[in-house]
């Protein structure tokens, strides 16, 4: 079934990718096959969006409208395609560095308006990219060419700093979930105001090496071993939740108000309610 | 309508919205926020949208993606802003994206002083951004000219399908004077992008001739290309081969070299007989009309020359003429930018005199009348 989704969803004459052998961000690219395909979305009338990295490459692969922005700055593109093209469903995907690093302030303003737009953020934990340098997701302690003796700061938790900022869609799977990455890609894309899923995937080589992890699938099976299903963690105390990631719909708010929908109403009344 | 007494900024709004604009994107900075604030009230009312986004860097970004979307898009800054702009310049250039930036120059560097007039980002706005590019520019120096030089530089933005910068400085920017919007004369019209080929399948944006501008349909509307600002091939997509990869640098160059004669406009009086010129464009051509015309009173044989096309900058014309003076003054509110492009035009035995303007002043109509003076006794 993937292939047939693969040719339906994948420019062919742009394949094989350039990801490594063992790179997480295939994983989620195939997920992201299959909710399209649950969605039934139109190709025609979808644009997708990215930053810079290894991630955001995924856009050259898509047989879709497809933006290749500049670093960290997909989601200002997207807002302004977002707001004078309220006939296209827009999807943006990143990486961690690009989506909080050089991006978070785009990232968080763009969760505060709540325009109709499907954040996807692939984050392995470090710059892939640009051969390992560390992002605000690299957890402390953990080493990268930039962090030679370890990472002194913390990391981020994205999907908390989405729901501060006032996403109303925010999810979060891992690429060793596969079939709620997919479920969630397709809520999300359904979703109408901003919408954000935080895929936790694997750089085995930029991060896994360098980090004590022999093989991809040791780091998938690390995802699987911190996961905790949003349910259960409701039951969990702070303690217990330490160094575990909770994955699953975090907020899912059914008011179905939009920033668009504001401003297209506000124009219409001057036009006296003729389009 | 009768005629109105309106900002520089106010008639630069009126003009964009006459030329199409429908979407703006800024971050307000002083002496150019009052082009943001206009938007913001008069967008809505013809069907546009307005957003203040989080910083320069978005404004630009919005603005690139409301393009895309098939919308004539428009932001407006000065100098820190500016800066901040100029990646996502090179992206609107490299990806051809049509998108206006309106650059209120004020004194720099830095935050400098907010509210004083200069012209310091004149080789900004030709070399901001990174990589070899093209650059074109209009500068306005009345009210009036706001109005038909923000159409203009939509007008060419559609046509070469790139960035186009409206040049202000402060003077220009907050100068009031009485204009009749419904009666300006000689407004361009604005071409419709396309038409786009039928046969939406493989169409290839990015395959034109090696002196035109690529052809970008609206995004999602069944032509599934890709836009990048990495170098790419015919469909958009990245290459890193040599021949493709010089191709599209030179078309990027040819496109707007082979319209030059077109886009280059300048205003050029008492020139014929004269003896000594002076070049200005902006405010500081005001102050150097009145010192030209005082002359003339005097019978000094001075001519004035003003590019309105400040890039690219005018240099078949100022060679032409350096031929037939000794004399050539620059007056510009900087330590020299445009002088540079002046001597790189000029003939060998022609002298060029600068007048700094860097006290965050305009240059008085009498430091160019005393500097023509003493130029021609010499
Ligand atoms: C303005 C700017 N600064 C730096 C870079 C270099 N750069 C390219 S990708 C990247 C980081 C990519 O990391 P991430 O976003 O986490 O994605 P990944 O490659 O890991 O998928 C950097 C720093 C750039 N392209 N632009
Ligand atoms: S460097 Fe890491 S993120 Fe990039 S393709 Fe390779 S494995 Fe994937």
């Amino acid at each position: 079934m993937i292939g047939e989704l693969v040719k339906r969803y994948l420019r062919m004459d742009r394949l094989p990718h350039m990801w490594c052998p063992g790179c997480g961000h295939g994983i989620a690219l195939g997920a992201l096959l299959r909710a399209f395909d649950r969605v039934k979305i139109d190709k025609d009338r979808t644009v997708i969006l990215s930053g810079i990295g290894c991630a955001s490459r995924v856009v050259g692969y898509l047989d879709f409208s497809t933006v290749h922005t500049t670093h960290g700055r997909a989601l200002a593109f997207a807002t302004g395609l977002r707001l004078v093209r309220d006939d296209v469903k827009v999807i943006v995907i990143m990486g961690d560095g690009d989506a909080l690093a050089i991006g978070g302030n785009h990232f968080i303003h763009a969760c505060r308006r709540n325009i109709d737009i499907t954040a996807i953020v692939l984050n392995n934990q470090i710059y892939g990219m640009t051969g390992g340098q560390s992002s605000p997701t690299t957890p402390q302690s953990m080493l990268s060419t930039t962090t030679p003796y370890g990472n002194f700061a913390r990391a981020f938790d994205f999907c908390n700093l989405a729901i501060g900022a006032g996403a109303t869609y925010v999810a979060r799977a891992t690429t060793y979930h596969v079939s709620l990455m997919t479920e969630l890609y397709a809520s999300a894309i359904k979703h109408h105001g901003f919408s954000f899923v935080e895929t936790f995937t694997q750089c085995p080589v930029n991060y896994g090496r360098r980090n004590k992890f022999p093989d991809p699938a040791s780091m998938l099976k690390y995802m699987k071993d911190i996961s905790v299903p949003f349910k259960v963690a409701q039951n969990m105390g702070s303690d217990e939740l330490q160094g575990k990631i909770v994955i699953g719909e975090l907020i899912k708010e059914k008011e179905d108000v939009e920033l668009n929908k504001v401003v297209r109403e506000r124009i219409m009344k001057f036009r006296g309610g003729a389009q | 309508m009768s005629a109105k007494l309106i900002q520089g900024n106010e008639a630069v709004v009126y003009g964009a919205i006459k030329a199409g604009l429908k979407f703006f994107a800024g971050y307000p900075i002083t002496p150019s926020t009052e082009i943001a604030e206009m938007c913001a009230r008069d967008l809505p009312k013809v069907g546009g949208v307005f957003i203040q986004m989080e910083d320069e860097i978005s404004s630009i970004a919005a603005c690139i993606g409301a393009s895309l979307g098939g919308f004539r898009a428009m932001s407006a800054t000065s100098g820190p802003g500016f800066s901040l702009m100029q990646e996502n310049i090179g992206y609107a250039i490299m990806a051809e994206v049509s998108v206006i930036i309106v650059n209120v120059q004020r004194m720099g560097p830095s935050t400098g002083i907010a509210t004083a007039p200069s012209q310091s980002d004149y080789m900004q706005v030709r070399w901001g951004t990174h990589g070899d590019h093209p650059m074109v520019s209009f500068a306005p120096f009345s009210v009036e000219e706001c109005f038909t030089e923000v159409v203009r530089a939509f007008y060419w933005s559609e046509r070469i399908s790139s960035v186009v910068v409206l040049l202000l400085d402060e003077v220009v920017a907050h100068m009031r004077e009485g204009i009749d919007i419904d009666n300006i004369k000689d407004v361009v019209q604005i071409p419709e992008r396309g038409p786009f080929p039928e046969e939406k399948e493989g169409y290839r944006p990015y395959r034109v001739e090696i002196d035109k501008g690529a052809k970008l349909p609206p995004l999602g509307t069944g032509y599934r290309f890709n836009v990048t600002g990495l170098v790419h091939d015919e469909l958009g997509f990245p290459v890193e081969n040599p021949e493709k990869t010089e191709f599209l640098i030179k078309r990027l160059h040819n496109k707007v070299d082979a319209v030059e004669d077109e886009i280059t406009s300048y205003d050029e009086r008492y020139t014929e007989d004269a003896e000594v010129i002076v070049i200005s464009y902006g405010s500081v051509a005001r102050s150097s009309l009145r010192a030209v015309r005082e002359l003339r009173k005097n019978n000094v044989r001075v001519g004035f020359f003003r590019p309105i096309t400040v890039w690219p900058f005018p240099s078949k014309r100022v060679r032409e003429l350096s031929k037939n003076v000794k004399n050539i003054i620059v007056a510009e509110m900087s330590m020299g930018q445009m002088v540079l492009e002046v001597r790189r035009s000029i003939v060998e035995n022609c002298n060029v005199t600068l007048i700094q303007g860097i006290k965050g002043e305009l240059i008085t109509p009498d430091i160019i009348y005393n500097t023509v003076n003493e130029v021609i006794s010499k």
